[in-house]
């Protein structure tokens, strides 16, 4: 009884998926509408050349917009939880903080709106494309970034740098044997997040493109406009199959992480 | 660090903002790019004639408050189903939380479009809902159920339910339980309990969840013009639209304030409520 409400809220969110997944799988034409066991829609998109060269597309900015964003967020970050009661940070703070609230379509129509201000005064981008789009993700990324930087930066014991710092370490030694490594799993969560964020973002990519960088999630928006298709079935497949199998991995990873951070109890 | 800090919010944050604000008062005309910025050689030249048609049009007052209204009603529902869920998730043996919390997790990652054209592929006419009730022989002809409210309601609480129920989690996975017990030991019943101790307690974390929910799907694009039909002009949309159709940038961007600026009252009661 007490669990009807996680069930029903499971049933609610996996009835659908289970369903693009099943029929993934039909021969037939019409998506939803069984049409015998078959692969079609799988070689489809295997030779759906616009497609995959949008994924791939996709794959470089993602992972290009994660590495900055982990940058610039560890810095924002760092400034939060290090520098004190600066002059100015409740309005560093406000700025880190507001790409996380801001709807999708306002953060596109600015971004495209500095783009245009920065050609005009420089010229330079030259157009929008992929190098806009990464702009635009690892900014919005790195909000992500820096909330988790801020609270595992947060959490250390100060002990263990003032430990390093009285045997003699200098600042950057300090950061690089110490404190680096304590926040490693914070600037790899960071960097997941901005990852998927950027992979499956429509409204952020469809403002600051430009024609010769069509994005995944852009390609797929213009396409579902026009009509469903039985390949969306098989793509979420393959999608929800690749998260699956991280989500494994990762589950594995923290169990080993688990294992080097608590300390061995004495029994 | 502080001053790279800074570069980075000031060119990538700031600046965007502050020229989304100055964009609503600038002239709109038919060159490229289609406008007259408000600030010119000789000094201002700006206009108030994109904030005018913002405030007095009937169209954008009604987008603005049925886009308001649709992801107040989406958040409550999100907020109602995810608390559920969260209790639930939190009543598992630790050990095993992870696991039914990863099931609420990976739906997510399936692509919020891919998500989103499952909706279209199962409501539609001719699609597997009304195939199913016909073949029952539960109704003759196929109901509309696609390009409707109840739809776009549908496909937004199905994108954004994660959203509520990771705060929820986090939070009541922490509470304290004996605060529970002693009412319970005290007499008071179980919904009691729930409204006196368990919702009170988690008020903060009610209120992320909420705001989770409901600013993202304020601003939504995607879901009005998939599963809303053509009538859904909701303020998401019609940014878009003036954007990207009518090429009318000032009144864009001056919609896209006034959503901002009525976004930040909620953010505003949150951060009140968040500091006490």
């Amino acid at each position: 009884m007490r669990r009807a409400a996680l069930f029903l809220g499971l049933f609610f969110l996996w009835a659908p998926i289970a369903l693009m997944v099943g029929y993934a799988f039909s021969d037939g034409r019409t998506p939803y509408i069984w049409g015998g066991f078959s692969l079609r829609w799988f070689h489809a998109l295997a030779a759906n050349e616009r497609l995959l060269e949008a994924a791939w597309l996709s794959l470089r900015i993602a992972a290009a917009a994660a590495t900055l964003a982990t940058l610039l967020g560890l810095v924002l970050g760092w400034v939060l939880a290090r520098h004190g009661p600066f002059r100015g940070r409740p309005l560093f703070g406000a700025l880190a903080g507001a790409p996380l609230v801001l709807p999708e379509v306002v953060m596109g129509l600015a971004f495209l709106l500095l783009i245009v201000g920065l050609q005009g005064l420089t010229g330079w981008p030259a157009q929008r494309g992929a190098m806009t789009v990464w702009l635009a993700h690892s900014a919005l990324g790195m909000a992500f970034v820096a909330v988790l930087v801020q609270a595992r930066l947060a959490a250390l014991d100060p002990r263990l740098e003032e430990a390093a710092a009285d045997l003699g370490a200098g600042p950057f030694t300090i950061f690089r044997t110490i404190t680096l490594p304590l926040i490693t799993p914070s600037l790899l969560a960071g960097w997941g997040l901005a990852f998927t964020l950027s992979l499956d973002d429509v409204v952020l990519a469809s403002f600051v493109s430009g024609p010769g960088a069509t994005t995944l999630p852009v390609y797929l928006f213009s396409a579902l406009r026009l009509g469903l298709t039985p390949e969306a079935n098989a793509l979420a497949s393959l999608l929800l199959g690749a998260a699956a199998a991280l989500l494994l991995a990762f589950a594995i990873a923290a169990k080993g992480w688990a294992r080097v951070e608590t300390p061995p109890s004495r029994e | 660090m502080r001053a790279a800090g800074w570069l980075a919010l000031g060119v990538l944050v700031a600046a965007p903002l502050l020229i989304v604000l100055a964009m609503g008062f600038s002239t709109a005309t038919s060159g490229v790019p289609p406008v007259i910025p408000p600030w010119g050689a000789s000094g201002w030249q700006g206009s108030l004639e994109a904030w005018g048609l913002v405030l007095s049009d009937p169209f954008y007052r009604d987008a603005l408050w049925q886009s308001l209204r649709l992801a107040f009603l989406t958040a409550t529902l999100c907020l109602v189903l995810g608390f559920g869920m969260a209790m639930g998730i939190a009543a598992v043996p630790p050990a095993r939380q992870f696991t039914w919390l990863a099931l609420v997790l990976l739906p997510f990652w399936t692509g919020f479009l891919l998500r989103v054209s499952a909706w279209v592929g199962l409501l539609r006419d001719s699609g597997w809902v009304n195939g199913m009730l016909m073949k029952l022989g539960l109704i003759e002809a196929p109901l509309r159920m696609l390009h409707t409210e109840g739809a776009m309601i549908l496909g937004m609480v199905h994108a954004y339910l994660p959203f509520a129920v990771l705060p929820l989690y986090a939070s009541l996975a922490r509470r304290d339980l004996t605060l529970e017990e002693a009412a319970a030991d005290l007499g008071a019943g179980r919904w009691r309990v729930l409204f006196t101790i368990t919702l009170p307690l988690a008020a903060p974390a009610l209120a992320a969840a909420f705001l989770l929910v409901f600013i993202p799907a304020a601003g939504e694009v995607v879901i009005p013009e998939l599963l809303g039909g053509p009538e859904a002009l909701l303020v998401g949309r019609a940014i878009w639209q003036e954007f990207f159709q009518t090429l009318d940038w000032p009144v864009a961007a001056a919609l896209a304030t006034a959503l901002l600026a009525l976004l930040l009252l909620p953010l505003a009661a949150f951060q009140r409520l968040a500091a006490r």
